[in-house]
Parts: structure tokens; C-alpha cells; sequence
């Protein structure tokens, strides 16, 4: 692999005393996708955090693009392009969707605008009928569609999508796997969680499997499926 | 009460009710949205009110002074906001507390040094220096007036900058999720730092514009600063919208209750926060 855009070595993160993070290596390159696994509670959620400035890792490093941010400030990671959908989706309910999409606005690291306020609506054209409305006001799919939309609106070179589906309808689950899909394929690297394993398996270019903070499997989505112990002593399946 | 008594009254209560909005908007904003208890907002409007005395008898202009003090009193909130209040941010509000008592007993120890403890006029502007006659023995001065026009003008420009300008939907957003905010790539440290100016400045400007009418003297904010807390509570913690209506209300109740029930005038406001408190125990507005 190439220089990674996000790669985090040794990481190692408390919350007050209890150990989440066990010393996880982890990285992602360019336009790939990576399935994060794993069940609840063993740290992926914290392990985005650390990697995105959220918590502090108390021992390891953190580097976009080669750089090394392990102290640096979220918003100074999100600007080296990496976007992120945080679980429990994060939308700002005062503002509206409009302004929730518009405040994110920004060209990307190298100067792309390929994702603007057009195209984003042009994706979920349901958010261009809720404009005015305040961001409170949507379904949890809508939510879901101005979350990703806005994470858009950064032209992100990583997109970080923590639990994206989790407690939508079928049907509005697999309108946003479409445009996950979507996503992938215009060469944004992307990082999904998801309890939606078989989504995940058939999507990304490789799986980590994280077991109460350790990295436990790196591999191919085709290793991980024939690896029966992982599948189900690690992801219950 | 004649018209005319009454005219004038509820023009004071106005005047009075605004020039309180200046402070207490940036009190609100600053304990809303930045979790920041500040007991020195006071000490800024002490501040405008000797600056605007200091400087004025300097350049002989009202005007002048008023410029070069927003100038400083800004540039005071930015130091200040560096050097001291970023790092109390993630702490209990008794450092807070702690703190910015702290900087009012610093304040008033500069103010003494400083300018000394004398009480001082500071003379309206030549051309502003006149009344409108209302009746044959009634009239109304216009430095009222033009204070209450340029409050309003302030808190519009407020307003547009919250509801219109990129600005204020990252102040907007910080306020609701300051981690997603960051996370879109906003630099909060930096947004925090600009509120908090502003709010100094506010507070600073009321000061500065109110000293030809309230004069000059040693620990003038302290009254301000419990006043501005009442309008704040009242308001809605956070609300600058909740900080107009109430600032309006207190103007008005404790303009009228000094001329109509004048035994009980030092009680008005605090009774109108119990009764909005009984009502509305959030108050009146919700943040931004
Ligand atoms: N703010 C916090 N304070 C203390 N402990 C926390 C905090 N957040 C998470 N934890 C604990 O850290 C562990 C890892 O949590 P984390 O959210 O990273 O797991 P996860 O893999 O994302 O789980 P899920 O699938 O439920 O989202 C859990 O045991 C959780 O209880
Ligand atoms: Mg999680």
C-alpha cells in the first residue's frame, strides 16, 4: 500500500481508568474500503474517536497523509480531509437542512470541488423538499441522508461512517447502502461500521476485526467470511 | 400620569432595557455557549464607561474615544479569552466563578491605579446636547434617543449575524454539538475566542455610550452584572432573543416601579424572575 491517508500505530486509549483501546494498528489507503468489525463495546466507536481528535490516546501516534496529528485538533484533522457520520447521526437540530448542508461547504485538500450544495441534493433529493425545515424535524432516514450529505459538502478524501444504518427501515437502510456504494465507487476512501455484516462483507476491500481493543483479523472480506471461529466466536455470526 | 410623564417614562424604560440587552447578550452567549461563567462582564462595562471619560477628555471627541475604546476593549477580550479563559473551559463552573471574581477585584485595583477613585461626568456631544420639548415643561433628550437607535441598530446587526451569516451558523452549530461542529472542520477555539470579544466589546460600548448619562465611579459594574445575570436567567440561558425580551421587561418594570410603587422599586426585577421562573423554570426562550 502506498502512503496511507489515515494510519494509526499503537494506539492506546482510557476512558478515566478502564483500558478501551489495547495497542490497535490501523490504517486505510487511498480510496479503499474498510469494513470495521467487531461486537458491541470493543472499541470501535473510541478507536474512530482517537483517530478523528475526539479522545486522547494516551500512548500511539495518529497520521493523515504522512503527517503526524496524534495531538492535533479535530477540526485540523477534518481539514486533511476526513469526513465523519458519527453514530447517533449528529445532525445540528437548530439549524435547517439547508444551512446544515451549507455550513460544512468547502473545497477539498487538493482543491476539488466535485461535491457541492447541486450534487448533494441531486443525491438525496428528498432533503431538497425539507429545505426550511429544521433539522429536528426529519425522519431518521432523512437524518441519516443530511448527515452523510454534509459530510459530502467537506469533499472529504475518507469518509468514517459509524453504525450509518443502525435503527433504520429496511427499505431506507438499503437507499443508504446504495449510496454508500455510490460513494465508494467515485474514489472516496471510506471506514463502515455497520451491524450489517453481509453489507459490509460485500463492500469492503478489507475487514478488522477488534476484539475488547485489540485488532484480532485483517483480511479480505473473502478470508474473513471462511474464517468460521472469527465469524463466530468474534462477530457472533 | 399624563401622557406626556408617560411618554417619557416608557422612553427611559426603552432606553434603559437596551442599553442592558448590549451586556447581557454577550453574558448570555458567553455562559450559553461557551459554558463560561463570567462575573467580570461587569468590569467591562466599568471599563468602557472610564475609557470612554479617559479618552474623551483626551481627544475632546466622544466619538473618537468611543472608536479607539471598542478598539481596545476588544483587543482586552481576545488577550483575555488566550491568556486566561481557554483554559476553564472543560472546568467546574467554580473555577469559573473563581476565576472571574477574581479579575473583577483585578479590574478595579487597575481602575484605581489607573484613574484614581473619583467620580467623574463625562458632557454629551455638542450636537447631540439638546431636547425635543414635549409639553411647555416636559422634554425629552435626544442622547436618549440616539442611544436607544444605535442599541437597536446593534442588536439587528446581531441578529443578521447569527441567523444570516456563516458565522453565525458555526456559532450556531458549536452551540448544539460542539463535537460534530469541530468534526465539519471548525475551529471552535476560534469561534470562542470571537464571542467572547464581542461580548466584551458589548459590554464595553454600553458602558462607553451610557457614561454622559450615568457618569463615572469606582465599581459600577457590580450593579450591571447582577442585573445582566437576572435578564439572562430570565431570558433563557443562551438565548439572545430570550436577552431582549427580558432586558425590555426589566427596563420597563423597574423604570415604572421607581415612579409608581417606589417602596418596593429595588424588588421589582427580582420578583419578575421568581414569577417567570415559577412559569418558565428554563426561561423564557430556549439557546440559539
Ligand atoms: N464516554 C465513555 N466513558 C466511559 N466508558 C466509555 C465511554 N464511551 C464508551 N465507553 C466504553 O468503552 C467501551 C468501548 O466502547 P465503544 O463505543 O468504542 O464500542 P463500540 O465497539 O463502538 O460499540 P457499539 O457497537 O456498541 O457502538 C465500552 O465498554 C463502553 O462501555
Ligand atoms: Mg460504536
Amino acid at each position: 500500500m502506498a502512503e496511507a491517508l489515515l494510519a494509526a500505530r499503537g494506539l492506546h486509549t482510557y476512558y478515566g481508568a478502564s483500558h478501551i483501546l489495547n495497542g490497535v494498528d490501523f490504517a486505510v489507503g487511498r480510496g479503499e474500503c474498510i469494513g470495521l468489525m467487531g461486537r458491541n463495546g470493543m472499541g470501535k466507536t473510541t478507536l474512530l474517536r482517537s483517530m478523528l481528535g475526539l479522545v486522547r490516546p494516551r500512548q500511539g501516534s495518529v497520521e493523515v497523509r504522512g503527517r503526524d496529528m496524534t495531538r492535533a485538533a479535530p477540526h485540523a484533522i477534518a481539514r486533511a480531509g476526513i469526513a465523519f457520520v458519527p453514530e447517533g447521526r449528529g445532525i445540528f437540530p437548530n439549524l435547517t437542512v439547508r444551512e446544515n448542508l451549507v455550513m460544512a461547504a468547502r473545497p477539498g485538500v487538493d482543491g476539488r470541488r466535485e461535491w457541492g450544495y447541486e450534487r448533494v441534493l441531486a443525491t438525496f433529493p428528498r432533503l431538497g423538499e425539507r429545505l426550511d425545515n429544521g433539522g429536528a424535524q426529519l425522519s431518521g432516514g432523512e437524518q441519516q441522508m443530511l448527515t452523510i450529505g454534509r459530510a459530502l459538502m467537506t469533499n472529504p478524501d475518507l469518509l468514517i461512517l459509524d453504525e450509518a444504518t443502525e435503527g433504520l427501515a429496511p427499505l431506507i437502510a438499503r437507499e443508504i447502502w446504495n449510496i454508500i456504494r455510490g460513494i465508494r465507487a467515485s474514489g472516496i476512501a471510506t471506514v463502515i461500521v455497520d451491524k450489517n455484516y453481509g453489507a459490509v462483507l460485500g463492500l469492503a476491500d478489507r475487514c478488522v476485526v477488534l476484539v475488547k481493543g485489540c485488532v484480532v483479523f485483517t483480511g479480505t472480506p473473502g478470508q474473513l467470511a471462511d474464517n468460521e471461529e472469527m465469524m463466530q466466536r468474534y462477530l457472533g455470526v | 400620569m399624563d401622557l406626556a410623564f408617560f411618554l417619557i417614562q416608557l422612553l427611559n424604560g426603552l432606553q434603559y432595557g437596551l442599553l442592558l440587552f448590549l451586556v447581557a447578550s454577550g453574558l448570555t452567549l458567553i455562559f450559553g455557549i461557551m459554558g463560561i461563567i463570567n462575573l467580570a462582564h461587569g468590569s467591562f462595562y466599568m471599563l468602557g464607561a472610564y475609557l470612554a471619560w479617559s479618552l474623551a477628555s483626551m481627544t475632546n471627541s466622544l466619538v473618537a474615544a468611543i472608536a479607539l475604546g471598542v478598539v481596545l476593549t476588544v483587543l482586552l477580550g481576545i488577550a483575555l479569552e488566550w491568556l486566561l479563559i481557554r483554559h476553564f473551559y472543560e472546568r467546574d463552573h467554580l473555577y469559573q466563578v473563581l476565576l472571574t471574581y477574581g479579575l473583577i477585584l483585578v479590574f478595579e485595583e487597575m481602575r484605581s491605579v489607573i484613574w484614581g477613585d473619583d467620580v467623574h461626568g463625562v458632557p454629551v456631544p455638542d450636537l447631540l446636547a439638546y431636547s425635543i420639548p414635549l409639553t411647555e415643561n416636559l422634554s425629552y433628550p435626544v442622547y436618549r434617543l440616539v442611544i436607544s437607535a444605535v442599541c437597536l441598530l446593534l442588536a439587528l446587526a446581531m441578529y443578521l449575524l447569527i441567523a444570516r451569516t456563516c458565522l453565525g451558523m458555526m456559532i450556531r452549530a458549536g452551540s448544539s454539538n460542539r463535537e460534530m461542529a469541530q468534526s465539519l472542520g471548525i475551529n471552535i477555539k476560534l469561534v470562542y475566542m470571537l464571542i467572547f470579544a464581542l461580548g466584551v466589546a458589548l459590554a464595553g460600548f454600553a458602558g462607553m455610550i451610557n457614561a454622559p448619562l450615568s457618569s463615572v465611579f469606582p465599581n459600577m459594574g457590580g450593579g450591571v452584572l447582577i442585573i445582566c445575570f437576572v435578564v439572562v436567567v430570565i431570558g433563557g440561558i443562551g438565548s439572545v432573543k430570550g436577552a431582549m425580551v427580558a432586558s425590555l421587561l426589566i427596563g420597563l418594570a423597574e423604570t415604572f416601579g421607581q415612579v409608581l410603587v417606589p417602596e418596593v422599586a429595588g424588588m421589582i426585577v427580582y420578583l419578575l424572575m421568581a414569577a417567570v421562573l415559577v412559569w418558565r423554570p428554563e426561561g423564557l426562550f430556549r439557546k440559539l
